[in-house]
């Protein structure tokens, strides 16, 4: 059967990862191509990284870190942040991205996400939405949540499966940084709706928080970035956790 | 020195493949040249093939038809010379009959089969995406020492449907049996990504490189 995917997800601003990074034997903690290389050692099932680069040079950077990181990780990795067009993508993926996460550019023209897809197929096409609950629906807020947009994200699911997203990285705005747990209701409002993976976000503050997005929330993989960077759950402790819970993961030995 | 070829014709995931054979010929030593092109002569002349590929089967056969010779460079090294061939995700099911996705593609034909849609039950997610278990169907040599309840990457909503059950190497559970690996005389074809598969896929690869088919 399929296992349940969990995946660090690494801020890379400038070339270096921000948020505190707390492992063992790691020479340079800002290093993502190192950090890249302890999760891929530990077990990590797919790698993220999330490009929240300002200046067009940092661009470039992110581009070699890919690269370099694909030369010594032999596992997925996706790639997101600041992605707008179908070439930003192919430029990705020829790097050695195996998935590109599109935002802002897909909710501002939905039509990015077919132009992708028919670029780079399906399978390397994940559409990131960021959502808060606005009275009794979900809203996709851009710009880091700060930005309402009038867009339902349940619909929006609709459509980004529609156009070929080949996954959903689904982010609860109210959850994240608030290390509650996912948040189940929107998981299950989206999960319900589209049949492509969806990857849950936000708000996993415990190795415990993980299994409920899955068994619950109807989510094919967890992601999570603070309780892994800080050292407060090992991907051991995860796997342990997700599967004494019920939901599988793949058999890892260290 | 024997050589080997990754054929180059505008696919995906071209680089990740090449990158994971050279980890994998460098943890078995294997003494491999390996060469990336789309030049169909270095086909013909190629110990081994790769073939990757990633994405839509229609739009994967045009690609590889579209490169001078390509198709029958392989027919002789891969057909008549039974030179060993790794078929990769949509390389793999490229070596199919016929392809389903939006009309009828023909493919190489090297393997009795239809690539159709998976319609997994249970009402599971399509794409099969992420990490699921391998149960292996023939002892065979590239298959060897992938440990026990081996785990690799799928990503695909497209798999490969043999006429022949003989002909069917590996299969995975996802709603029902989904072809995992294919292999017959000098072929080879995985359904999942021996690339992105750590340990397991770069045992797998280097299981190719020094594979000699009887």
């Amino acid at each position: 059967m399929l296992k349940t995917r969990i995946i660090p997800c690494l801020d890379v601003k400038d070339g270096r990862t921000v948020k505190g990074v707390n492992f063992v034997d790691l020479r340079d903690a800002g290093d993502p191509v190192a950090l890249a290389k302890a999760y891929d050692s530990q077990g990590a099932d797919e790698l993220c990284f999330l490009d929240i680069t300002a200046s067009h040079e940092g661009r470039g950077t992110m581009l070699d870190i890919v690269r370099r990181t694909a030369e010594q990780c032999f596992m997925p990795l996706t790639v997101g942040g600041g992605v707008r067009s179908a070439s930003d993508l192919v430029q990705l993926l020829r790097s050695g991205a195996d998935k590109v996460a599109i935002n802002s550019a897909a909710v501002a023209n939905p039509a990015v996400i077919s132009e992708c897809a028919a670029k780079g197929g399906s399978q390397a096409v994940v559409v990131a939405i960021d959502a808060r609950k606005t009275g009794d629906h979900w809203e996709i807020f851009t710009h880091g949540g700060r930005k309402p947009t009038g867009i339902d994200a349940v619909e929006f699911a609709m459509e980004a499966e529609q156009r070929g997203a080949g996954e959903i990285l689904l982010t609860s705005m109210d959850k994240d940084g608030t290390k509650s747990g996912f948040d189940i209701p929107l998981l299950k409002a989206i999960t319900k709706t589209v049949s492509i993976p969806v990857v849950a976000s936000g708000g996993a503050g415990s190795a415990a928080d993980l299994a409920p997005a899955v068994l619950e929330g109807g989510a094919n993989a967890v992601l999570a970035a603070s309780i892994f960077h800080f050292g407060e759950v090992t991907l051991a402790e995860a796997r342990a956790a997700m599967t004494d819970a019920g939901a599988p993961v793949r058999p890892f030995e260290t | 020195m024997t050589s080997l070829v990754l054929i180059d014709y505008g696919s995906g995931n071209l680089h990740s493949a090449e990158r994971a054979l050279r980890a994998a010929a460098e943890m078995c030593a294997a003494a491999v040249d390996i060469e990336v092109t789309g030049d169909a002569d270095r086909v013909q002349k190629a110990d081994r093939i790769v073939l990757p590929g990633v994405g839509h089967f229609a739009d994967c056969a045009a690609g590889l038809r579209a490169v001078e010779g390509m198709e029958s460079a392989l027919q002789e090294a891969v057909i008549h010379s039974r030179k060993p061939f790794l078929g990769i995700c949509v390389g793999m099911q490229l070596i199919a009959e016929w392809g389903l996705e939006d009309g009828k593609t023909p493919g190489l034909g090297w393997i009795a089969g239809d690539v159709d849609r998976i319609k997994p039950g249970g009402g599971l997610a399509v794409p099969h995406m992420g990490w699921n278990g391998l149960s292996l169907k023939q002892d065979h040599p590239v298959l060897a020492g992938l440990g026990d309840d081996p785990h690799v990457y799928f990503t695909h909503s497209y798999a490969m449907v043999p006429t022949n059950p003989a002909d069917i190497a590996a299969t995975t559970e996802y709603g029902g049996e989904i072809t995992a690996a294919v292999a017959r005389d000098n072929l080879f074809g995985t359904q999942f990504h021996p690339e992105k598969s750590q340990r397991v896929g770069l045992r797998l690869l280097a299981n190719f490189l020094t594979w000699e088919p009887a």
